[in-house]
């Protein structure tokens, strides 16, 4: 290591504390007088709580403390909230049902917390939460989306009659209807995306510490926002105010999604370390995991898409029952609809769309963003839908595609979205390359002889990243601003601090963020630190996640270098005699353009702080902040090509070849965005082959509990990927950044099936394509 | 996992006489662990008897192959001389769970276990072993009696597993995506003319013998002697991995397999 | 209560603990050894493997009495002081980890993995004999990258040896 600059493909500096097992998680976190919580859940979907005994658990061996909802309550704890005011189209506001931490007089989901058990030992806890007795009487259970929607269905919250949240559109319905009816051809599905379980591989887990000496709060937890945590649990559930509560989200195994949130359970352990005066830690089991992390996607979709005579697609009509859970959790509207329905034109000019848009509350786990939030749902419409076509036109797909891509930006389409630069035949181009698509035909005669039957599929997906301008959220119902701040602290021997309010859960921040301070000034790169995750390090931040740590954090730290920058050079110049503006920064030294003449960094650094010396006026010091708002969206897209082998005899996928070809922008790392792109394909393989929540319609039971009936792709079920990049830089801001963390898990969904249902000769295939489906649907077609 | 006390069994005998109550004995722990964690078994004792020098070792003369109950799965798979008369047993070994429950895993573990997604009994049963315990020997064919039910009785332990070695076996299974046990596993062998067919993964009531496989494998031992056949559905788990029908089609597809990989 | 002993990478250690402690919350809880996690309740995902007696096992399917009187080594004793083992190093070179959590166990299963094969990985080896760890991070493409390469750093250096 040394300078490492923008675009270097440098090993990451935090590998060496987890590669030695020195990574600090939650979980790892002992805080003197620490003892265990466990959790009292409802084994049911829907009851009523008839009454609480606490009596014989309090009496168990160890244990110091058995606290329920109406405790909670007394003391003022606020209930959870969504934080994205959605408006239905008759003007009402969306129907928040109340979501106690602890359930008072009603469980709504399996999991639903209930009571906490705070013990000397973790086993304790969980013995004597095992033997508070909670009385319910049982209520009717639904789980589907659709099914909640019908007349006499189980009703969960009073606000919401008929368990409708908010009935939602976008774009003009009008127009859509009519450039339907005079389409040439209509293509028709009913489209269902799979509820999935996020499953960062480190659980969830929160240490509360109240400290009555101080009457200061402090809170380990596993987020992605500890800053968004601290500002909610103050302002809303009434915790601490913020100067006295202090949220540290350490080392974080992984959050796609799932950690944006604020759950019950940290809420809880604050409280209950207030109460029971011992610093209290609870960790989530994997099943507690399953049962009660927010879930991701869960749509069901009827779609048109209508095409005039020449193939041009006219029309794109969208209905979609979105399945939002037991209650609505901290983003949850905006998933299924400023995240969904505004990247419904995908890669293509289509004049008129419309989307409806109905979320409903079921007795299930709550919804929320999971790594692409409404993105996929969004690509795997469109990129279905067109594939459908291609084979109902009898074109090819690539051609299809190519015919109705957007072709000049900046481009606005009919659903909010401003595209500002793209190639999307570029990518389309790579990836039939990479792929070597003029050679399938071949590929797939040569499996028929082997008795495999082999298929490919492509998928053009459009995101929308770097979220967001905050002026704009605001006007969309958002309660938060999606800027991002950051502070560079030049220390007096030159080394550099960079606090920022983004969060690094294995993205790699230690590492890219660095290379920013280390190109730009000529130090090593071990010499730049970044701070993160800590609210009394870093003032206010608003995290990671929505690809935008990149796009927006970046964005900050690039504008705080921009100003330290130019004080150093001011120092500099004041330093040597010389102009500011012939001032230029060379391997570590800052010289006079033309001449011999220069300072070393460390000595300018040291300069502005033994401030003997300094311009007229200046303050001593070598640390700027920045608030970086952006100005637009980005726009990452791609072209995913999956080649697949299906066994028939079995209905057994095998993912032979994946290829990407993303447009991400300018690229800090591409070691570490190869990576996002791995990962995000691997979730989205997942997703489409292996991956999906079933709830039993019966007995509102989550079925897939634990990694026995919860597929989790392993080395085995994949193949290495093929990627690669295009660029067209992002207008938007200073770096050109388009954002890559969710890419791959967007793109990768509609190829995979695309690819096994031109194998199949079946179009008809729900994900995930489990082999038992896929075998029957090859059945299903040899029948017809 | 509830409280539990640990004892170590430094010979069967020792073991035996520990065994009181709700103990269990624990060999690998690759089920039983995890259940107690699950909270789903509460013994007050558990008896480990992974320290009983009497319960290891592999032994094969001849044709005749006795494997100590203790032995673990990476130790049968492993095992040269085991490969050299009946290799389909080293490559069942060789996938059961993954390396490190191979390391820990034994075989008289898996078998006294008897869950009915398990590898060991359908070999068991097809290669018609004799399960000796520290009681008596039972023939697999009696030893394997429903789902996670055995023949043992109370207290008694596994000590060792016999069989002679056949001309022909193979076994081929359908992991379940998600845990990896046997959905559909299938073991055939051929021995001096006759033809056992062993299933696990499929059944309602464990592991069972496929008459329709095993009669149409009489005539002619090869893969496509099965394709006329067609295994009734009756009697097949169905759960949301895999329908009775579906399981049905993979005895089949799974049996063809095996018997495509038989081998001496 | 069970007493227990067993070496830990390379130290002797001894103590009492409840019948029902399992190893990996012996090594995290008594020891200090955090390093070594606890990624699923189902024995399946691998984040707690170590190595008892020369061999990867998980340590959350075994209780910590059952390991006494044995040989441990976590991901705090692989490396050789300051020098990193082999794996580890290739792991960092390939960028074969993001978020760290499942990383000790990958390690762990990847030392004894190219133990066992001492005629060389291949990815399709590597990829079935993964079977038992669970990354939901890398998509395993960098894992698989960096125990072939770890794998054929050893083989030349002679460094095959059991860590």
């Amino acid at each position: 290591m040394g300078i490492e600059g923008i675009g270097a493909r440098v090993a990451r500096k935090e590998d060496k504390r987890f590669i030695t097992g020195a990574g600090r998680y939650v979980d790892d976190m002992v805080v003197p007088g620490m003892k265990h919580a466990a959790f009292v859940r409802s084994p049911h979907p829907h009851a009523e709580i008839t009454g609480i005994d606490v009596s014989k658990a309090k009496a168990m061996p160890g244990v110091i403390g058995v606290l329920a909802g109406k405790e909670l309550k007394a003391d003022g704890i606020g209930n959870l909230i969504c934080g994205w005011m959605i408006h239905s189209k008759d003007g009402t506001p969306m129907k928040m049902g109340a979501w106690s931490p602890l359930a008072v007089d009603r469980v709504r989901y399996v999991g639903d917390a209930v009571a906490i058990v705070v013990a000397e030992t973790k086993g304790q806890a969980r013995d004597a939460a095992e033997a508070v007795a909670v009385s319910y009487k049982e209520l009717p259970a639904v789980t589907d989306a659709a099914e909640a929607l019908k007349k006499g269905a189980p009703q969960l919250h009073p606000e919401a009659e008929g368990n409708l949240i908010f009935d939602w559109e976008l774009g003009d319905g009008k127009a859509t209807d009519a450039a339907m009816a005079g389409a040439a051809h209509v293509t028709k599905m009913h489209i269902l995306n799979n509820r999935l379980v996020p499953n960062a591989m480190e659980p969830r887990a929160a240490l509360g510490h109240y400290d009555k000496a101080e009457d200061h709060y402090t809170c380990w937890t596993t987020s992605q926002n500890p800053h968004v945590a601290r500002l909610v649990m103050s302002a809303f559930y009434n915790v601490a105010p913020e100067n006295k509560l202090r949220v540290i989200a350490p080392d974080v195994g992984g959050g796609f999604g799932s950690k944006i949130y604020i759950y019950p359970e940290e809420i809880v352990c604050l409280w209950a370390s207030k109460k029971t005066g011992v610093p209290v830690k609870w960790v989530a089991d994997r099943t507690e995991s399953f049962l009660c992390d927010a879930h991701g996607r869960d749509h069901i979709t009827e779609v048109q898409l209508g095409f005039d005579a020449d193939n041009r697609m006219v029309a794109l009509k969208v209905d979609t029952i979105a399945n939002l859970g037991a209650y609505m959790s901290l983003f949850s509207s905006c998933v299924p609809t400023y995240l969904y329905a505004t990247l419904l034109s995908g890669q293509y000019a289509i004049p008129a769309i419309h989307a409806n848009v109905r979320t409903v509350y079921t007795n299930t786990a709550p919804v929320d963003a999971y790594r692409g939030a409404g993105r996929p749902e969004a690509t795997y419409l469109i990129e279905r839908i067109v594939e459908t076509a291609a084979r109902e036109l009898n074109v090819s797909p690539a051609e299809l595609r190519r015919k109705n891509f957007i072709r000049s930006f900046p481009y606005q389409t009919p659903v909010i979205m401003n595209y500002d630069a793209g190639d999307y035949e570029a990518s389309l181009d790579a990836a039939m390359k990479a792929v070597d698509y003029a050679g399938f035909g071949k590929r797939r005669e040569d499996a028929k002889k082997r008795g495999k039957l082999r298929g490919i599929g492509m998928a053009n997906y459009i995101e929308a990243c770097g979220i967001a301008p905050s002026a704009a959220v605001g006007s969309l119902g958002a309660g938060v601003g999606l800027w991002e701040s950051a502070e560079v602290r030049v220390n007096a021997v030159g080394t550099i601090e960079i606090l920022t309010g983004s969060h690094s859960h294995g993205q790699g921040h230690e590492t890219t963020f660095a290379q920013l301070a280390s190109g730009r000034f000529g130090i090593p790169i071990e010499q730049v630190s970044i701070v993160h995750g800590d609210t009394d390090k870093v003032q206010m931040g608003m995290g990671t996640y929505g690809s935008r740590s990149g796009a927006v954090g970046m964005s900050a730290i690039v504008k705080a270098l921009d100003k330290v920058e130019a004080k150093a050079k001011k120092i500099a110049a004041h330093l040597m005699e010389a102009d500011e503006g012939d001032i230029v920064i060379e391997n570590g030294t800052l010289k006079v353009a033309g001449t011999d003449k220069n300072v070393p960094w460390f000595q300018v650094a040291l300069a502005a702080y033994t401030a003997h010396n300094l311009p007229a006026g200046m303050e001593p010091g070598l640390k700027e902040g920045a608030f970086y708002d952006p100005a637009n969206f980005t726009f990452p897209a791609g072209c995913y090509i999956c080649e697949v082998e299906v066994d028939p005899d079995t209905g057994r996928t095998e993912v032979i070849q994946f290829v990407a070809a993303d447009d991400f922008g300018n690229i800090i790392n591409p070691m570490i965005v190869e990576g996002q792109v791995h990962g995000g394909v691997a979730q989205g393989i997942g997703q489409a082959l292996l991956e999906g929540a079933h709830y039993d319609p019966a007995s509102g039971q989550l079925m897939t509990a634990s990694y026995m009936d919860y597929t989790m792709p392993r080395a085995d079920d994949l193949p290495s990927f093929k990627v690669s990049t295009t660029n067209t830089p992002c207008p938007n801001n200073p770096l050109g950044i388009k954002g890559c963390g969710e890419a791959g898990a967007i793109g990768s969904p509609p190829a995979v099936i695309n690819a096994i249902t031109d194998a199949i000769g079946n179009n008809d295939l729900t994900m995930p394509a489990t082999p038992q489906k896929v075998w029957a649907a090859i059945r299903a077609a040899t029948k017809h | 996992m509830y409280s539990v006390n640990y004892h170590r069994a430094t010979s069967v005998a020792d073991a035996a006489s520990k065994a009181k109550g709700e103990a269990k004995y624990l060999a690998g722990g690759m089920t039983l662990i995890p259940t107690m964690k699950q909270r789903l078994a509460q013994p007050g004792d558990v008896i480990d008897l992974m320290h009983i020098g009497e319960l290891k070792g592999i032994k094969v003369e001849g044709k005749v192959v006795t494997i100590g109950a203790g032995t673990t799965h990476a130790e049968v798979a492993a095992s040269a001389a085991i490969k050299a008369v009946c290799p389909a047993l080293c490559h069942l070994a060789s996938h059961i769970g993954d390396p490190h429950v191979r390391h820990r895993g034994t075989i008289g573990g898996s078998i006294a276990n008897n869950d009915p997604a398990a590898d060991y009994p359908a070999a068991m049963l097809a290669l018609d072993a004799t399960i000796a315990t520290n009681k008596r020997k039972i023939p697999a064919g009696d030893f394997f009696t429903g789902l996670f039910e055995t023949a043992l009785e109370e207290g008694e332990i596994v000590t060792a597993v016999t069989f002679v070695a056949p001309d022909k076996a193979g076994y081929e299974k359908f992991p379940n995506p998600a845990s990896r046990y046997a959905m559909t596993g299938v073991f055939v062998v051929l021995d001096g003319g006759s033809v056992r067919a062993a299933v696990t993964g499929a059944g309602e009531t464990g592991v069972f013998r496929s008459v329709e496989i095993e009669n149409a494998l009489a005539g002619k031992f090869e893969a496509s002697a099965l394709d006329a056949v067609t295994v009734p559905a009756d009697g097949l788990m169905s759960d949301m991995h895999a329908s009775a029908d579906y399981r049905a089609n993979l005895v089949k597809v799974m049996a063809k397999r095996a018997v495509g990989r038989a081998k001496g | 209560m069970a007493s227990v002993s067993m070496t830990v990478n390379g130290r002797a250690v001894s103590g009492e603990v409840e019948g029902r402690t399992l190893l990996v919350h012996y090594l995290r809880e008594h020891l200090g050894l955090t390093g070594t996690h606890v990624g699923c309740d189902t024995s399946q995902c691998g984040a707690c493997v170590v190595h008892v007696d020369g061999k990867a096992v998980k340590s959350c399917t075994m209780l910590a009495a059952q390991a006494s009187g044995s040989t441990i080594v976590t991901i705090e004793g692989l490396a050789d002081g300051a020098d990193l083992h082999p794996v580890q190093a290739a792991f960092k070179e390939n960028h074969g980890l993001q978020c760290g959590f499942c990383t000790p166990g990958m390690i762990m299963a990847a030392t004894d993995m190219i133990r066992r094969h001492p005629e060389g990985l291949d990815e399709k080896t590597v990829r079935a004999e993964l079977e038992g760890n669970i990354c939901r991070c890398t998509g395993y493409h960098n894992i698989v990258k960096a125990i072939l390469a770890a794998s054929e750093a050893m083989a030349k250096g002679g460094k095959a040896k059991a860590a």
